[in-house]
């Protein structure tokens, strides 16, 4: 295998690898919070869908990433409202809230499967991007997915290096003692389900805007669910999601690349492990649990929190 | 603004008002969309389409009740479990493995005659689906593993599973390669109910499935048990009560039931084990319970809506033309409005200044 | 299915095709309708039977009224909108293969309804079966494709290893190998028909591999932007012109044109001579079309192109002209001799000699 396969190899994983770190990303944002939205499918969908079509009128990447982003949010934000004040079930409601996005970015979208936009070009940062290997590898990436990694930074940042962070946790863990002390549970978990719907809202649009510039109904094909297995693979850990989205956005790429040299592997077969994998992980996380007192998982997730004070 | 003040006993009143509420939401929203896009059209006989033809044409009632089937079984299991606080959210993949489980056995027997093939078919959907909800209550009784997760991620596999068997054994040996079993012979169908449609036995069993869990919860200590278990974990701990055991026996529950439904789906209406087999059923069944506000005899209601809400949908695409999307966009309102009212059940919203 | 049954089938059919002449003639317009897997736009199969029954629509006017369904589900779904459809139309076309147990089964219950099954095998007095022979359109692309690579290495993205997929495969190659005997095709098997992300990452993989031509067997128009984005990478559309994703980088475009089948079907119901029948056509009868062919292949390939388009359409060149031997070495085809359709075409299941991949499985 040459240099040059290998690069185009790891660089085919990293663009595959850019949709399920963004609406994980988010989704790992929300389930710290002790929130478990399953519609990221639905918000990823939205986005796609916004991004394109803004793009396509626009011809303004900024303005239609920021559509997105938007409309992953307005989408969250009726998930947001249904869970935190008419407190809903949040498994119920997420699915409802896929359901839906489906079907409005099918409808919504149903005039712009004939057309083309303009893709949005890569940077190539300049004298660093002509450094063999480490150019092309590094520095020669679309600018989202430079956004991509960056918002793992923040996110795991916000997490353990603030004081919203901290409370954030706090909540997820125990939403009755944090409420006790004062922090306001509800606030900050509808923060959360929109930072989460803007965060999918953009992984969809780099799918329909970058990976492939064209809008077709249903166009993230269960990527939304598997992001959704990427935040438990991480155990809820920001820079674990980039390792995982690799392992899950990669097999598929290596499959594909494996066909082309006839090395023949089962792709469903393949295509469980990274799932078997994260449930290996669930159980070894708990393993350790026991030594330790920090606690991963957040022990609210899924609960409705309603406080009468 | 508007404040919730949880009400001291849940309303009987809004049990019975909020679903009409929801209703009246939905039918008003979806009066507006159909308006906005609808030119030529009466509204009026959209609404009659998808409401009311469903109810009216011997067809689509047939129809109607084979599409609640599966959702019944599903859900009466999932309600079990939700009450005891049991998140068994991989309905989806119980109900594909007890699919795969069941017409395996049937395709095994290929072309054998005999009474016995149904029974053993369904008995091996139900372990099947037992057996994949079993991994989850295993891990959450050994580990203390999370079984919302575990449940998600089985199902992953379980679709991907079905997949590779139909590319694999229990492919079509004279199907051109199609990704699809054969047809199942005769022995290995589910008896009709109702000459001329394709309403099998799945109902009946549904219905008597119902009955025993309304029942059982009510008179049977083990439903005391998933009752106390599910609101006050620690007064069930008091009272003697099991939590590992409480896992285990809704896990089972559920699982079995699911993958009963996934056998009843391909021995019934399909014919056949086809990728095609899931259709979110799984999923579906867990707004079908949480409509049914996790009661058994509601159930039995919220899948008839849920299914309604599909063949009526699928009626008005036929009779005037629409996209699919317009189905959806239908059935994620009606689902948001039904979970949003039932708020008025246990709470009492009370308006009042912000200063 | 053996070969008995299937021809014990065809002679029934034929026996139809005789009684059928004594059904009535239309007076009111004939009610038509289509089921499709996929959405309509999807540019890929889904669309191309759409654009055939809107060609259908303008076409009869006031004679016909059509309506669609797209998104059926081969499951359980597709046999109550098939019933749905059979309460209120005269003539139903169910065009994917999963809908075929279904449609014999309601087949059997409306025997006044007359079915068309596409990619189907299985007839019955109200059920006609038609397909289109598009390996012949895979013939004429493979020729140009020969030409027109210079790593000499044809990347092909596949979805389902079924006879169809299979023929496509095989005439490519034997075409491109006729021009290019240094010619070498590798091939993607993403088990999906539709999924825009995993189809742009098979391209992306083969051309990574060295491929610098681009076939497809899936319906998005994927690949078609991704050879667009890639510097000296060509691709043919699949079913609909795609010249629009790729403005430079299409080739041509295999167009799977139904409209005129459906035409005469919904006419011959209407004048009461619809018959139960088994349809396999291609360039010649205009079922398989081309989108034009792009100014970036020089005037000898356009030509060579257009010849093999003729040659196919008078029935001087079969793809599939012996010797062809399997894949492992076994001989299929003598000097000159050409294939029935069936078996030997429509249950394919091998690749010829030459092509170095595994058959999957």
């Amino acid at each position: 295998m040459n240099e040059g396969l290998l690069i185009d190899i790891i660089i085919g994983i990293s663009i595959a690898s850019v949709p399920l770190i963004f609406a994980a990303i988010g989704e790992l944002l929300v389930e710290r919070s002790g929130v478990l939205n399953l519609g990221v499918e639905g918000m990823m969908i939205v986005g796609a869908l916004l991004g394109f079509v803004v793009q396509f009128h626009t011809g303004n990447p900024f303005l239609a990433v920021l559509a997105a982003l938007l409309g992953g949010m307005a989408i969250a934000s009726i998930f947001a409202f249904l869970t935190q004040f008419l407190l809903t079930n949040q498994v119920a409601t997420g699915l409802a809230l896929t359901l839906f996005g489906l079907g409005f970015s099918a409808f919504v979208g149903r005039g712009y499967t004939e057309e083309t936009i303009q893709l949005i070009t890569s940077v190539h940062i300049p004298i660093l991007s002509d450094i063999p290997y480490v150019g092309p590898l590094l520095f020669s990436y679309n600018p989202l997915v430079y956004l991509a990694f960056f918002m793992v930074y923040l996110v795991w940042w916000f997490l353990f290096k603030t004081k919203q962070g901290l409370v954030l946790r706090a909540i997820g863990d125990n939403h009755d003692a944090a409420h006790a002390i004062g922090h306001k549970v509800i606030r900050y978990r509808v923060m959360a389900i929109l930072f989460g719907g803007a965060m999918a809202g953009i992984g969809g649009a780099f799918l329909s805007l970058v990976q492939v510039p064209i809008w077709g109904e249903d166009m993230t094909a269960g990527r939304g669910w598997i992001a959704l297995g990427l935040v438990v693979f991480s155990s809820w850990q920001p820079f674990r999601i980039i390792f995982g989205a690799i392992l899950f956005g990669g097999i598929t790429i290596l499959q594909l690349h494996a066909q082309g040299f006839d090395i023949r592997i089962s792709a469903q077969y393949l295509s469980m492990l990274p799932y078997l994998a994260t449930i290996i992980i669930l159980v070894s996380l708990r393993m350790r649990l026991k030594n330790k007192t920090n606690r991963t998982v957040p022990n609210c997730l899924g609960r409705i929190f309603h406080s009468t004070t | 603004m508007i404040r919730l003040i949880p009400r001291v006993e849940n309303s009987t009143a809004m049990i019975l008002l909020s679903p009409l509420l929801a209703l009246t939401l939905t039918a008003i929203s979806a009066y507006l969309i159909f308006v906005s896009i609808l030119v030529d059209i009466e509204v009026s006989s959209v609404f009659y389409t998808l409401f009311v033809e469903p109810l009216t044409d011997s067809y689509y009632l047939s129809e109607l009740l084979v599409k609640a089937a599966p959702l019944m079984i599903i859900a009466l299991g999932l309600s079990i479990g939700f009450r005891a606080g049991v998140w068994n959210i991989g309905a989806e993949g119980q109900y594909v493995i007890g699919g795969i489980a069941g017409s395996a056995v049937g395709l095994y027997f290929y072309d054998v005659e005999g009474f016995w093939i149904i029974p053993l078919m369904a008995l091996a959907g139900i372990l099947g689906g037992m057996f994949y909800a079993g991994i989850a209550a295993f891990l959450k009784t050994r580990y203390q593993v999370n079984e919302i997760l575990v449940t998600l991620m089985l199902t992953y596999v379980a679709v991907l599973f079905l997949s590779a068997m139909l590319q694999g054994p229990l492919r079509n040996p004279s199907g051109f390669n199609f990704p699809e079993s054969r047809l199942f012979h005769d022995s290995a169908l589910l008896p009709i109910i109702w000459e001329g449609t394709r309403l099998h036995i799945g109902l009946v069993v549904a219905i008597i499935l119902s009955l025993i869990a309304w029942f059982g919860i009510k008179k049977h200590i083990f439903g005391m048990q998933i009752k106390i278990s599910g609101s006050a974990p620690r007064a069930a701990k008091f009272a003697g009560f099991n939590d590992n055991k409480t896992v285990w026996y809704s896990l089972l529950i559920s699982g079995g039931l699911a993958g009963l439904a996934g056998l009843f789906e391909a021995a019934g209406p399909a014919g056949q084990l086809t990728p095609g087999l899931p259709q979110f059923y799984g999923f579906t069944a867990i707004i079908v319970a949480f409509l049914a506000r996790l009661h058994p005899i509601g159930v039995l209601f919220s899948s008839l809506l849920i299914a309604l809400s599909y063949v009526g949908g699928e009626n008005v695409q036929i009779d005037y033309d629409l996209p699919k999307s317009i189905t959806q966009i239908f059935q994620g309102m009606l689902l948001f409005y039904f979970l949003a009212c039932d708020i008025l059940i246990k709470y009492k919203v009370v308006l009042f200044k912000t200063i | 299915m053996s070969n008995i049954r299937l021809r014990s089938i065809l002679k029934l059919s034929l026996l139809s095709a005789v009684l059928a002449f004594t059904s009535n003639v239309f007076a009111d317009p004939v009610k038509a309708a289509f089921v499709y897997i996929g959405p309509t736009g999807d540019h890929g199969w889904t669309y191309a039977h759409d654009q055939g029954a809107k060609y259908l629509k303008a076409q009869m006017g006031d004679d016909v009224v059509v309506t669609t369904v797209e998104s059926v589900e081969e499951n359980s779904d597709s046999e109550r909108v098939i019933t749905s459809l059979a309460r209120k139309n005269d003539i139903i076309f169910t065009t994917s293969f999963g809908y075929m147990n279904p449609t014999l089964k309601v087949a059997k219950r409306y025997p006044d309804v007359k079915f068309e099954h596409a990619t189907g095998y299985m007839l019955e007095d109200n059920v006609s079966v038609y397909s289109a022979r598009f390996y012949e359109g895979r013939h004429v692309i493979g020729k140009i494709a020969g030409r027109m690579t210079k790593t000499n290495v044809i990347g092909y993205i596949a979805s389902f290893p079924i006879p169809e997929v299979i023929r496509g495969i095989n005439a490519a190659y034997l075409a491109a190998k006729s021009v290019n005997p240094d010619i070498q095709i590798k091939i993607i098997w993403v088990y999906t028909w539709y999924d825009p992300g995993k189809e742009a990452d098979a391209a992306n993989a083969l051309i990574a591999q060295g491929a610098d031509i681009i076939m497809q067997h899936t319906d998005s128009t994927a690949p078609m932007t991704v050879a667009e984005e890639t510097e000296g990478v060509y691709a043919f559309g699949q079913a609909s012109d795609m010249g629009a994703w790729g403005p430079t980088s299409q080739l041509t475009s295999i167009i799977d044109n139904w409209g005129p089948y459906y035409l005469s079907r919904v006419q011959a119901v209407k004048d009461g001579t619809w018959a139960s029948s088994d349809t396999f056509d291609g360039i010649r009868q205009g079922m398989v079309k081309f989108a034009p062919m792009s100014s970036a292949m020089p005037l000898e390939v356009k030509q060579e192109a257009s010849k093999a388009i003729i040659d196919v359409m008078t029935g001087a060149v079969h793809p599939f002209t012996g010797p062809i031997n399997k894949q492992d070495g076994s001989p299929w085809l003598a000097e000159g001799e050409t294939p029935p359709a069936y078996p030997d075409l429509l249950t394919m299941d091998f690749y010829v000699e030459g092509i170095d991949s595994k058959y999957p499985n």
